[in-house]
C-alpha cells in the first residue's frame, strides 16, 4: 500500500475514514470557521433564513473583521454593526465562537490573527470566508478559503464537501541569500508554474530551506498557494512550530492541561504520534527541486502574480508607491526585514511608502522595540492595520497611471485601486530598497 | 437548472480574476441589482473593446466563453452573483478557479461548465450559441455544426440539481429551520 500525504491524512481523519485518495469527494468535519466583515454578513443571514440560527455543535468560529476596519464609509460601517450583532447574540447563546472586534483595540488582518492567537491547531481543518485562508497550512493544518453560502452552510452544519486534492511537493534545499525572502520563493515557484500551476491541489513545502524557515516566512509560502490555483499549502509541523504553538499560547496538544507548562519536545512526540508527517511512499501529483541558494530578489509585474522577473531588470521603473502590509507582507518579521533596509536612510523625494502593521500586536511591537522610528524617520506613513490597499479598499488607493511595489499578494487590473494603475509585487525588502531608490531594486546582498 | 440554454457569448481569455469580474470597491454589498451594474467593469478596454455591459448597465450576453483559471483570485461569491444578475446564465471555461466554481455550484447561482478543449478560439464575442446540458453535454453555435463536448459534472450534479449547496445540505443533513 502507498503512503499518504499530511493532507489527505487530515482529510481522511476529518471525514471518518481510513484513508482517502485524490479526486475522492468527502464531507469533511470543519474545526474552526473564520469569518471577516467582507463576507460574512451573507452567511449570518443565511444561518437565520435557512436554518434556524442553530450553529452546529462542535465548530469554533473566529470573527476577525479586518478588510474596510476601522470603518471606510456607511456600507462599510453597516457590515461591521452586523457581524457585532451576529457575535454578542452567538456569544448569549452559548455558540463557541472567539471575536476580534476593534472595540478594545486587539485587532487585525485575520490570517496574522489566528495563528498568532494560538487558533490554528496542526491537523486540523480550517476554512474561512477568504481565499488567503490556506495561510494556516504553514502550521500543518489543513485550511482553505470558502464563499458566503459555503461559510453559512459550515455554520449550520459543521462539515463541509471536498474534492481530496492532489499534493505537488516543492523541495526546497540550500541557505537563501540574505537579500532573498519567502516571498521572493513563492514568487520564483508562481513564475515557473503559473497561476493555475497547482490549480485544485495542495502545495507541500519541504526540505531543509523550510526547515530552517521561521514561523512567518513560512505563512508567506502557503498564504500564497492560492496565486497559484492551489486549495491549500502546508508544511509538516517541526520544532520551529512546537516552539511557535508555546509562544502563542495554543490549546495543543489536546491533553494540554490549563497551567501547565508543556515542552516543544512533549508537543513535537504528539505530532508523531498523530501520524502529522507525509509517508516516506506518499503520492505526489508532481515535484518540484528548488536551490534556495541560487535566488535572488524577485518582482512580479502587472497584471499577473506569475509575470515574474529578477527586480535588477527593472531599474528604469520609477514608482509612486511602496506599500508593505497585508496577511502576506505586514507580518512583524516583515517589518524587521524592511526596517534592516530603510534604518538610516529616506525614502526617495516624490516616493510615498505606506506602513500597515496587520495587527495591533505587531504595530504595538513596532512602537516597543523602536522600528516605529525607524520607519517614521525614513518618511514612512503609518496607518492602522487593516486589510486596506491590499484589495483597493482604502489608505492608499492609486490613481491612474501610477506605480507601486507592494509586499501584498495580487496585482491584477484594478487591484489597489484605478484598473489603469500598476501593481508590483515583492518582498518587504525589496519594496523598502525601492522606495529608497525611487524605482525598482532589490535589496544588496 | 440542466437543460437548454440559449444565448449570445461573450468571449473572454485566460485568468479572468474576481477583481476585474466586480472590483473590490462595490464588495460593501451583496445586492446582486447593484452587483449587476458592475460586473466585468475593470475588464481592459484595449483587449475587450466590446463593452460586457451597455450604456444603461443591462448586459446583452447569456453566456461566457473563457480559457483557462476562469474566477481566480479572492474568495468573494459577489462574482457569480454579479454575473448572473447580469444575465449570464452560464460560464464555459477550459478551467475554472476553485473556489469560484464552488460558489457557482454552492451558490446554487450560476452553471460552471468546463470544456474539454479550450474554446476560446472557437467563437467569438456576439456569436450565438446553444448549450444542451441534457445527455453528453455540449456547447454548439446556432450557425455551425460543430459541438464542443462539455465535462460532466460529476459528484457536484446533486448539488446543482438540488439548487445549490444550502437546499442539498436541508435534504442531507434533516436540518430544518
Amino acid at each position: 500500500m502507498t503512503g499518504q500525504t499530511l493532507t489527505e491524512k487530515i482529510l481522511a481523519k476529518a471525514s471518518g475514514k481510513e484513508r482517502v485518495v485524490p479526486g475522492e469527494t468527502i464531507d469533511a468535519k470543519v474545526d474552526v470557521l473564520m469569518m471577516h466583515d467582507v463576507t460574512s454578513t451573507g452567511a449570518i443571514k443565511l444561518l437565520r433564513k435557512e436554518f434556524g440560527n442553530k450553529i452546529a455543535s462542535g465548530l469554533k468560529i473566529v470573527v476577525v473583521p479586518d478588510h474596510y476596519v476601522p470603518n471606510k464609509d456607511i456600507d462599510s460601517a453597516k457590515l461591521y454593526q452586523e457581524l457585532r450583532g451576529f457575535v454578542e447574540e452567538q456569544k448569549a447563546n452559548g455558540a463557541n465562537i472567539v471575536d476580534y472586534m476593534i472595540e478594545g483595540g486587539d485587532y487585525g488582518v485575520c490570517h496574522v490573527m489566528l495563528p498568532e492567537k494560538g487558533h490554528v491547531i496542526p491537523g486540523q481543518v480550517l476554512v474561512g470566508g477568504d481565499s488567503h485562508t490556506c495561510t494556516y497550512g504553514a502550521l500543518g493544518a489543513f485550511s482553505t478559503g470558502v464563499g458566503t453560502t459555503e461559510a453559512g452552510n459550515v455554520l449550520a452544519a459543521g462539515s463541509l464537501w471536498f474534492r481530496v486534492p492532489e499534493s505537488f511537493k516543492f523541495e526546497v534545499s540550500g541557505k537563501m541569500p540574505k537579500n532573498v525572502m519567502a516571498k521572493d520563493l513563492f514568487l520564483r515557484v508562481v513564475g515557473d508554474i503559473g497561476v493555475d500551476g497547482a490549480l485544485y491541489q495542495a502545495m507541500e513545502w519541504s526540505g531543509d530551506a523550510i526547515r530552517n524557515m521561521s514561523m512567518e516566512e513560512r505563512m508567506t509560502l502557503t498564504n500564497m498557494a492560492i496565486e497559484a490555483g492551489a486549495k491549500s499549502g502546508i508544511i509538516e509541523p517541526d520544532e520551529t512550530t512546537a516552539l511557535y504553538l508555546v509562544r502563542k499560547n495554543s490549546s495543543y496538544p489536546p491533553s494540554i492541561v490549563p497551567g501547565k507548562l508543556v515542552g516543544s519536545s512533549e508537543i513535537i512526540k504528539q505530532f508523531k504520534a498523530e501520524g502529522l508527517y507525509s509517508d516516506e511512499y506518499a503520492q505526489y501529483v508532481n515535484v518540484k527541486r528548488i536551490d534556495a541558494s541560487g535566488l535572488e530578489p524577485l518582482v512580479a509585474k502587472p497584471h499577473l502574480p506569475s509575470n515574474v522577473v529578477p527586480a535588477s531588470e527593472l531599474k528604469d521603473t520609477q514608482i509612486h508607491q511602496a506599500y508593505i502590509g497585508s496577511c502576506t507582507g505586514g507580518k512583524y518579521g516583515d517589518f524587521v526585514a524592511a526596517a534592516e533596509i530603510l534604518k538610516g536612510q529616506r525614502v526617495a523625494k516624490g516616493v510615498r511608502l505606506l506602513v500597515v502593521p496587520s495587527t495591533a500586536d505587531v504595530q504595538r511591537k513596532l512602537v516597543r522595540e523602536g522600528l516605529y522610528d525607524t520607519f517614521m524617520d525614513a518618511g514612512a506613513v503609518f496607518s492602522a492595520p487593516t486589510c486596506g490597499a491590499c484589495l483597493g479598499g482604502y489608505m492608499g488607493i492609486l490613481a491612474p497611471g501610477e506605480v507601486a511595489i507592494s509586499s501584498t499578494n495580487r496585482n491584477f487590473r484594478g487591484r489597489m485601486g484605478s484598473p489603469e494603475s500598476f501593481v508590483y509585487l515583492a518582498s518587504p525588502k525589496t519594496v523598502a530598497a525601492s522606495a529608497i531608490a525611487g524605482h525598482i531594486m532589490g535589496a544588496e546582498k | 437548472m440542466i437543460g437548454i440554454i440559449r444565448g449570445k457569448v461573450y468571449v473572454v481569455g485566460n485568468n479572468i480574476d474576481t477583481d476585474v469580474i466586480i472590483p473590490a470597491r462595490y464588495l460593501t454589498t451583496m445586492d446582486p441589482k447593484i452587483l449587476a451594474k458592475h460586473a466585468m467593469e475593470d475588464l481592459d478596454p484595449e483587449q475587450y473593446p466590446a463593452p460586457f455591459l451597455n450604456k444603461d448597465g443591462t448586459c446583452d450576453y447569456q453566456i461566457v466563453i473563457a480559457g483557462s483559471n476562469f474566477g481566480c483570485g479572492s474568495s468573494r461569491e459577489h462574482a457569480p452573483i454579479a454575473l448572473r444578475a447580469a444575465g449570464v446564465e452560464a460560464v464555459v471555461a477550459a478551467s475554472f478557479a476553485r473556489i469560484y466554481y464552488r460558489n457557482s455550484v454552492n451558490g446554487g447561482i450560476i452553471l460552471p461548465l468546463e470544456s474539454t478543449l479550450d474554446l476560446t478560439d472557437a467563437f467569438k464575442t456576439g456569436d450565438e450559441v446553444e448549450i444542451d446540458l441534457r445527455g453528453s453535454p455540449v456547447v454548439q453555435s446556432y450557425a455551425k455544426g460543430q459541438a464542443y463536448p462539455i465535462k460532466p459534472f460529476g459528484p457536484v450534479k446533486d448539488i446543482i440539481e438540488a439548487g445549490g449547496l444550502t437546499a442539498y445540505n436541508k435534504r442531507r443533513l434533516n436540518l430544518v429551520s
